[in-house]
C-alpha cells in the first residue's frame, strides 16, 4: 500500500526534525523549548511516563521504551490516515501490518520472560502456583491458549477490526448522503443533511479511536511484558 | 422451503449472528465502565490508575465482539 510508504516517510521526517530541535537546544544551551519542540516532547513523554514508567517502573520501562515508542507512533500514524480526506483508508485496516506489530510484541514478551526467569518462564506461565494438582488438566491448556495463542491473535485482530468497522461506518454515512442528495426525490433530500452530520460526527469519533487503539495496543504490549517479568509468589 | 424463506425473510443470516455476538461484550463493557465510574466517585484521587485498568478491561472484553466481526473473513467459503 502506497499509504503506508507515505506514513513511514512522514514519520521519519517528523522525528528527524524533532531530534534536530533537541540537538539544537542542547548545543545552544537554550532550554526554553520552541513550540515545535514542545509538541515532540509532549508526544514522546506520553509514551515514556504514562505507559512505560507507570506499568514497568523506571528501569525496565526505559529498557523497553524504544519498542513501545515505535509501536505507538506507527499505529497512530497508520490509523490517522483513515480519516484524512484523500487517503480515506487506514494503513492498519489490512491485517498484514498489525500481524507484524503483534509478532514484535509476542517475541518481546517471551524474550523478557526468558531473560529474567530462563526456561522457568514457561513452567510459571503454564503451571500457575497454588492450583490443586488434578486441576492442571484443565488449567494448563487454557493458560497455553490464552497466553501463547490468543494474546498475539487478539492484539492483531483488535486493531484491524476496529479500523475496518470505523471505515465501514464512514462509508455507510457518506454513501447514504450521496444517495439522499443526488438520487432521491422531494423531502428525502433533507435526510442527506442528517446522514452528512452523522458522517462528520463519526469522523471525529474515528480520530479518538485512532489514538485510543494506539494507546491500547501499546498498553497491552507493556502489560504482557510486565506479566512475564513479574516474580512468582 | 428452508427456515428463512418460511419466515418471509431475505438476506444474510450472518448479520443476526453478529448481532448475537455483540450482546455479551456490550453488557461486559457496560459493566466495566459503570464499576469504574462508581469507584472514581468513591475515590477520585485514584482516577488515573482506574482509567488505565478500565481501558485494559474494555480491550479484553471488546476482543470478543471483534472476533465475531472477523469470523466471516476467517471462515469464508
Amino acid at each position: 500500500m502506497l499509504i503506508r510508504l507515505i506514513v513511514v516517510a512522514t514519520l521519519l521526517v517528523l522525528f528527524t526534525l524533532v531530534s534536530g530541535a533537541f540537538d539544537k537546544s542542547l548545543k545552544t544551551k537554550n532550554f526554553v523549548p520552541s513550540r515545535f519542540q514542545l509538541m515532540g516532547e509532549i508526544a514522546l513523554n506520553f509514551v515514556r511516563t504514562n505507559i512505560a514508567h507507570d506499568q514497568l517502573g523506571k528501569k525496565d520501562g526505559d529498557r523497553f521504551l524504544p519498542l513501545l515508542t515505535t509501536i505507538f507512533f506507527i499505529v497512530v500514524g497508520m490509523n490517522i490516515t483513515g480519516i484524512i480526506p484523500g487517503f480515506n483508508v487506514a494503513g492498519t485496516s489490512l491485517i498484514g501490518l498489525p500481524i507484524v506489530l503483534a509478532l514484535a510484541a509476542y517475541v518481546t514478551f517471551i524474550y523478557a520472560g526468558m531473560k529474567k526467569h530462563g526456561l522457568k518462564f514457561f513452567s510459571n506461565a503454564l503451571f500457575p502456583a497454588g492450583v490443586p494438582l488434578p486441576f492442571y488438566i484443565l488449567v494448563t491448556p487454557i493458560e497455553f491458549l490464552s497466553t501463547f495463542i490468543l494474546r498475539p491473535v487478539t492484539l492483531a485482530l483488535r486493531l484491524t477490526m476496529n479500523m475496518i468497522a470505523g471505515h465501514l461506518l464512514l462509508v455507510l454515512c457518506f454513501s447514504a448522503t450521496h444517495f439522499f442528495l443526488f438520487e432521491s426525490e422531494g423531502l428525502f433530500k433533507a435526510f442527506g443533511a442528517g446522514t452528512f452530520l452523522f458522517g462528520f460526527a463519526f469522523t471525529l469519533f474515528e480520530m479518538l479511536v485512532a489514538f485510543l487503539q494506539a494507546y491500547v495496543f501499546t498498553l497491552l504490549t507493556t502489560v504482557y511484558i510486565q506479566l512475564s517479568l513479574a516474580d512468582e509468589h | 422451503m428452508d427456515a428463512t424463506t418460511a419466515a418471509g425473510l431475505v438476506g444474510n443470516i450472518a448479520v443476526v449472528g453478529y448481532g448475537l455476538a455483540a450482546v455479551g461484550p456490550g453488557i461486559g463493557v457496560g459493566l466495566v465502565v459503570s464499576k469504574t465510574i462508581e469507584s472514581i466517585a468513591r475515590q477520585p484521587e485514584l482516577a488515573g490508575r482506574l482509567q488505565v485498568t478500565m481501558w485494559l478491561g474494555i480491550a479484553f472484553t471488546e476482543a470478543l465482539a471483534l472476533i465475531g466481526l472477523a469470523t466471516p473473513f476467517i471462515f469464508a467459503a
